[in-house]
This record gives structure tokens, C-alpha cells and sequence, in this order.
């Protein structure tokens, strides 16, 4: 008699909580460019720009330290 | 290369910011969808901005204690280092605008609080820029500063949370409670910040030296010319 009633009631249950699961997958989000793999091509992009940035800031950093030191030098 | 780790530790935190900022789980909210990344990206600008201002600030506060000129200077291209994150944030933010609430411009209070900050800040090299006594300039505009840091944490901290805002933790709710903000989302939000700010206080620094050589040179100039006299 209880196994009887456990499996409807288990049904409705596992029911319920896939209707759950999907209203809250229902907000957009970019999952399939995610699913495919493509996103990791965008972030490289991004990675190299910055990094390209970064190197250029670098050699801009290293350029007017040696000219202030030249400056200093002089000024001795 | 020892000196340097902060500058080494500000280009990898950003670089983690942009990778785990695409890859890693945000969570699922209508309107926003992914474009709630841009808080990785768009709010940094701001906390860096406050940054900036708040290096600003207190280097002005050390010049009307010192009245060093090379402490002037420095409290000058802190603010324009933090003039360049608003101008970055109020752009972004814009956009983002756009795409959420409908328009790139809303009355919302934290915007014109943002408008006004930024013009506030204009006067502030409007007014460096008008005063030709190196003196003068330096205590007056140092004086403004503090001024105008009271208005900025006034206009974007203080009067936001008192009326409605369609800024998360704005109209009475504080910011970055638990619903605002998710644990994972902070893990990215935080380096974030910190990563953007050292690389203010890096670009800052580079100006900082131009400034310097330029005072060398004005200065051999000056002694040469009197030579000439």
C-alpha cells in the first residue's frame, strides 16, 4: 500500500523539480557558446590585446627611467 | 625587478579578472543575462577612480603640510589618472544602461552624481590651469581637492542611497549584500579592483617621471637664460 502511494508521489515530485530547474535556466545566457568552446577564442583575443598593452606599457615604463636617469646624471 | 612585484601582481590580476570575467558562473538574472560580466569591468573603473582620488587627496593633504611642489604634482596626476577611470566608467556604463535599462542616459541619482563628480574634477584642472604662481596653485588647488573629494564621496557614496536608484545597493539597501553580489562573482570583482587600482598607481608613476624630466629641463633653461643676462 505504501509503495503504492510513494510513486505517484515520487513522480509528481521528480515532476516538479525538472519545471524548477528549467524556469530557472529560462534567463538567457550565452550557454551555448560556452557548450561549443568558441568563448575560450574571445577571451584569448582579449588576453593578447591586454597583453600586447602591457608589453607597450612595459618598454614605455623601462624608456623614461633610463631618461630620468640620464637627466639625473647630468644634473650631478 | 623586487621593486617592481606590484607591477607584475597589477597585470596579473587583470589578466585573471578578464579571463575568469568571461569563463567563469554568474548567476542567472532576467534583464541582465550576461551582461552582468560588465561589473568585472565597468563598476572596477569606479572603485579605481576612488582610488585614484583618494591618492589625490591625501597628497594634497601632505602638500598643504609640506608645501613640496613635487608632492603637488603628484596629488595633480593622481586626479587626472582618476579623471581617466571615470571617463572609462561613465562611458561603459552608458552602454550598459543601454542594453538594461533602455536609454545610455537615465535620471537615475547615481549617474548625475557621477556627471557632476567629473565636472567637479574638471574644475579642479581649470582651476591649476588658470593660476600661473606655481605657489599658489599648488595650496589653492590642494585646498580644493579636499573639497572636491567630500562632494565626490557626497554625490556617488551618500546621496544615491538616500533617494531611489536603478543601481543595485542604491535606495536605502547596502551595497554588496549577499543578494547583490554572489561569492563566485567576488572571487573575480575583487582582484578586479585591486589589479585596476596598481595599474593607476603605475600609469600615475610614469607620468609622474615625465614631470619630473620636464622640471629638469625647465630648470636648466631658467639657469642658463640667467647665465645669458
Amino acid at each position: 500500500m505504501e509503495k503504492r502511494l510513494f510513486r505517484p508521489i515520487a513522480l509528481i515530485l521528480a515532476v516538479m523539480l525538472s519545471v524548477g530547474a528549467k524556469a530557472q535556466n529560462e534567463v538567457a545566457m550565452a550557454d551555448v557558446m560556452r557548450e561549443n568552446g568558441k568563448i575560450y577564442v574571445v577571451v584569448a583575443v582579449v588576453a593578447i590585446i591586454f597583453a600586447g598593452i602591457v608589453v607597450y606599457l612595459i618598454s614605455i615604463d623601462r624608456k623614461t627611467n633610463r631618461l630620468q636617469k640620464q637627466v639625473d646624471e647630468l644634473k650631478k | 625587478m623586487k621593486k617592481n612585484w606590484w607591477k607584475v601582481l597589477a597585470i596579473v590580476l587583470i589578466l585573471y579578472s578578464l579571463i575568469a570575467g568571461f569563463l567563469g558562473d554568474v548567476p542567472r538574472r532576467d534583464i541582465l543575462n550576461e551582461s552582468i560580466r560588465n561589473l568585472y569591468f565597468h563598476v572596477a573603473m569606479w572603485f579605481a577612480m576612488i582610488a585614484m582620488m583618494g591618492a589625490s587627496l591625501g597628497y594634497s593633504i601632505k602638500y598643504l603640510s609640506g608645501n613640496h611642489l613635487n608632492i603637488d604634482a603628484r596629488a595633480n596626476l593622481f586626479a587626472e589618472m582618476g579623471l581617466v577611470f571615470s571617463i572609462l566608467g561613465i562611458t561603459t556604463g552608458s552602454i550598459w544602461a543601454k542594453f538594461t535599462w533602455g536609454a545610455f542616459w537615465t535620471n537615475d541619482a547615481k549617474l548625475n552624481g557621477t556627471a557632476i563628480t567629473i565636472l567637479i574634477y574638471l574644475a579642479y584642472f581649470i582651476l591649476r590651469g588658470s593660476l600661473d604662481d606655481r605657489e599658489k596653485r599648488a595650496r589653492i588647488s590642494a585646498v580644493y581637492n579636499v573639497f572636491a573629494f567630500v562632494l565626490m564621496i557626497v554625490f556617488i557614496g551618500i546621496l544615491p542611497r538616500l533617494t531611489d536608484s536603478l543601481h543595485p545597493g542604491n535606495g536605502g539597501n547596502p551595497a554588496f549584500s549577499q543578494y547583490d553580489l554572489d561569492t563566485n562573482m567576488r572571487w573575480v570583482f575583487y582582484p578586479a579592483v585591486v589589479g585596476w587600482i596598481l595599474f593607476g598607481i603605475w600609469v600615475s608613476g610614469i607620468r609622474y617621471r615625465l614631470y619630473s624630466i620636464k622640471e629638469s629641463l625647465d630648470q636648466w633653461r631658467n639657469d642658463s637664460s640667467d647665465q645669458l643676462h
